[in-house]
């Protein structure tokens, strides 16, 4: 009895050990598959589409092809079910929107597109994703997409001049700050500032912060930075935004928009504004390694740190927060100065690295569903009104008037920077190597931090992780 | 009753067979040929012969680094697990109150999947180093060390299971015999249960170490090979080749076909050793 019982259990416990298995790998590899509910919800859709006059002619056309769109940003998600549902109960074109969970895109890309139900429409992050999903770039050069593109110069083109990746917003980030906390600041005795516009330089941002660093009990806040998210995989805004200042200014210096291998002739001031995040921080250097990016967000929505660095889609996660201390009103946007002669009159860092692709090897009948699907989203008012409304984003199209822009505090920041006719930091990150650099620096900067890594020595290896990788994915 | 089954073979058989061509020969064979190849995707590939293989012991690719943790967490592992999984297994044999009770909760870690373990241990082992104003990625040993608990943590129940399957197959007239011939406790332990538990063995310690050589999960999940991928193991190293840089997902395949090779051939080597020293009942 008693073996019979023991051999129950241990079958039992095989098969589970199976599941357990299963479900541990399926949750990182799976793309959230939440088709089914869109096509479920097209009630819920209705409100957002009813005021608006329907699209017209583009969506007669459509004949038997359908839409199969990989979405890149979990937290549009739920927002692209809704627009795939308002467009099918609107033409009867089926659209099916999957996201990939982060950080899995180009994961879940390699795996969807082999298949035989592929992705018509997916999206690549510039000339290095360019590079590896040429085979199954369409080129746009002919599609209504492209002409209404306001700045040509933005899609992503190949060497026989085609457009291959049409962007469908424009960001910007930079450090953002709790302007309640900084006036709050600007009062006490002995400021370093009276207002934000007279911090335009580093050595200006340095002395204030440290400033509020000594006055920190007094102003409420932990630190004057929130923490430098370096958990594996919560280090983008490291080693790919904030490194993206040195290689611009690199790159000016050069007059080009690439090169094979770099000098980081800039490294000091990268190490400038880091050291300040890091020593300026709510928490002490050797705990960043435990950090998230969600933490730092958190810990800016919560009124603990006056300034996080991240970029204009912040907003939806700032004021998610429970219990967010900050105003709509407060939160604003500031230059990240390095200490770079003249950059007095640097801006904001705007650019993209969304850019829509259709499948080159989707049926016919497939692509031109698909094309006219993105031609709705910019051109018909319910589209337009998804863009800008649900999506947030500033679509750089000719067919987006002035007043269809999104209205989140960060993205009106965003446009007063490209207003005040201060030079923005163009995106050059989409040049980097790949997604091994990228890492690799994020490595580096976290053992840095711990005291294990030397400046130097990660001076050292971006400039020969650069060369080795660059080399590496020449093709 | 034999010519019948023989005729009817292939009706028995053949859903199993159609199941594990469909399920494991083709996409083996499949993958076997994609390292030979510059890919990226599997339906789009030319043919580059041994390149991929040459690639994947140059320096910077991080194999060979990811061997030798790989190794040396193998090794710490195994031998962690089977003795404490044994020992309780002993404990757990002896007839004192609420032994099923202990069997059934030390068994339920194993029921968990390995990503939720990786990032739990990784919250409870940051907080606690949390004290020391450090984490588990500032230094390689953390990670290591907090992998080998984890493991542990999850593997003991599984096999003291099986150790006390085969702790109640032995005989009691063997026990009492060693007793009548004035056996201490621990020569009973050497020399009678140990022997007869050896089929036992055999299998935690294949599974032990297949498992522990293979492991991904708890690897992704707890310190993605940080820091500087020092912590980082062979399959996560495979992983990371196909995913982490255009254009080298045929060297990761080829790494995948090697890192099979290396499986098998440690686990015939030790299912041969373990097996010599089995005895017949």
């Amino acid at each position: 009895m008693k073996k019979k019982l023991i051999s129950a259990l241990l079958c039992a416990a095989m098969v589970s050990s199976m599941l357990a298995g299963c479900g541990g790998s399926g949750s990182t590899e799976t793309p959230a598959e939440s088709a089914p509910a869109a096509e479920s919800a097209p009630a819920d859709a209705a409100p957002a589409a009813d005021n608006v006059a329907p699209a017209g002619d583009s969506a007669a056309a459509a004949g038997d092809g359908s839409v199969y769109y990989l979405n890149f940003k979990p937290e549009v998600d739920a927002q692209w079910q809704e627009i795939a549902a308002a467009y099918t109960s609107e033409t009867g074109v089926p659209v099916k929107v999957v996201t990939a969970a982060s950080g899995t895109y180009e994961e879940v890309l390699k795996a969807e597109i082999a298949g035989s139900d592929a992705p018509t429409l997916f999206q690549i992050n510039g000339p290095v994703g360019y590079n590896s999903w040429k085979d199954y770039c369409l080129d746009l050069s002919g599609s209504e997409l492209y002409n209404n593109l306001s700045d040509k110069g933005l899609a992503v083109t190949g060497d026989d001049g085609g457009a291959y990746g049409i962007p469908y917003t424009v960001e910007a980030y930079g450090i953002i700050y709790n302007d309640a906390i900084m006036q709050a600041y600007f009062a006490t005795e002995g400021a370093k500032a009276a207002n934000v516009d007279e911090i335009n330089n580093f050595a200006k941002l340095k002395e204030v912060v440290e400033d509020m660093t000594a006055k920190k009990d007094a102003l409420g806040i932990q630190g004057v930075f929130a923490s430098t998210s370096l958990l594996p995989g919560e280090d983008w805004r490291w080693q790919t935004h904030l490194a993206n200042l040195p290689v611009y200014y690199e790159y000016k210096d050069n007059n080009v928009s690439d090169m094979a291998a770099i000098t980081f002739k800039y490294s000091d001031n990268f190490k400038n504004i880091f050291d300040l995040y890091i020593n300026n921080s709510t928490c002490a250097p050797g705990l960043l390694g435990s950090k998230a990016v969600t933490d730092s967000m958190a810990e800016f929505a919560l009124g603990q740190c006056a300034m996080v660095q991240n970029g204009n889609w912040a907003w939806g996660q700032v004021a998610d927060v429970d219990g967010n201390a900050v105003k709509e009103e407060d939160i604003k946007f500031m230059p990240i100065y390095t200490g770079v002669s003249g950059e007095e009159s640097q801006g904001l860092c705007i650019g993209t690295e969304n850019f829509w692709c259709v499948n080159k090897q989707a049926s016919e009948a497939d692509q031109k569903a698909t094309l006219d699907f993105v031609n709705w989203m910019i051109s018909s008012d319910a589209g337009k009104d998804y863009m800008v409304n649900s999506l947030g984003n500033a679509a750089p199209f000719s067919t987006f008037g002035d007043a269809e822009k999104p209205s989140d505090p960060l993205a009106k920041e965003m446009y007063r920077f490209m207003e005040s006719g201060k030079s923005s930091v163009t995106w050059n990150f989409t040049t980097f190597p790949s997604q091994a650099f990228k890492d690799d620096f994020g490595a580096g900067l976290l053992e840095y931090c711990n005291g294990n890594m030397s400046w130097d020595d990660v001076k050292e290896l971006v400039v020969t992780r650069w060369a080795e990788e660059k080399s590496a994915t020449a093709q | 009753m034999e010519k019948t089954l023989k005729r009817y073979f292939a009706v028995f058989t053949l859903p199993t067979v159609i199941a594990f061509a469909f399920a494991f020969i083709i996409p083996f064979a499949q993958g076997v040929y994609l390292s030979f190849c510059k890919f990226t995707t599997v339906g789009n590939a030319t043919w580059v012969g041994l390149d991929n293989y040459k690639a994947a012991f140059e320096s910077g690719q991080g194999f060979t680094s990811a061997l030798g943790f790989t190794a040396a967490f193998t090794v710490i592992s195994v031998i962690t697990i089977n003795l404490l999984a044994f020992t309780i297994a002993l404990l757990l044999t002896r007839k004192v109150a609420g032994t099923n009770v202990f069997r059934t909760i030390f068994f339920m870690p194993n029921l968990i999947g390995g990503i939720v373990l990786g990032y739990t241990w990784q919250q409870m082992i940051n907080a606690i180093l949390y004290r020391y104003e450090t984490t588990i990625v500032s230094n390689a040993k953390y990670g290591f060390w907090g992998l080998v608990i984890l493991m542990n943590w999850q593997m003991i129940g599984y096999m003291m299971i099986i150790y006390i399957a085969g702790l109640q197959n032995v005989p009691t007239e063997l026990i009492e015999a060693a007793k009548i011939d004035g056996a201490t406790p621990w020569q009973t332990l050497i020399k009678v249960k140990v022997p007869m538990v050896m089929s036992s063995i055999t299998i935690c310690m294949f599974l032990t170490l297949s498992n522990s050589f293979k492991l991904f999960d708890q690897n992704k999940a707890l310190t993605d090979g940080a820091p500087m991928k020092k912590t980082q193991m062979l399959a996560l190293n495979i992983y990371e080749t196909f995913y982490g840089r255009t254009g080298y997902e045929g060297v990761g395949q080829a790494k995948a076909v090697l890192f099979f090779i290396i499986v098998v051939a440690i686990a015939l080597l030790q299912l041969s050793f373990t097996r010599s020293k089995e005895v017949e009942q």
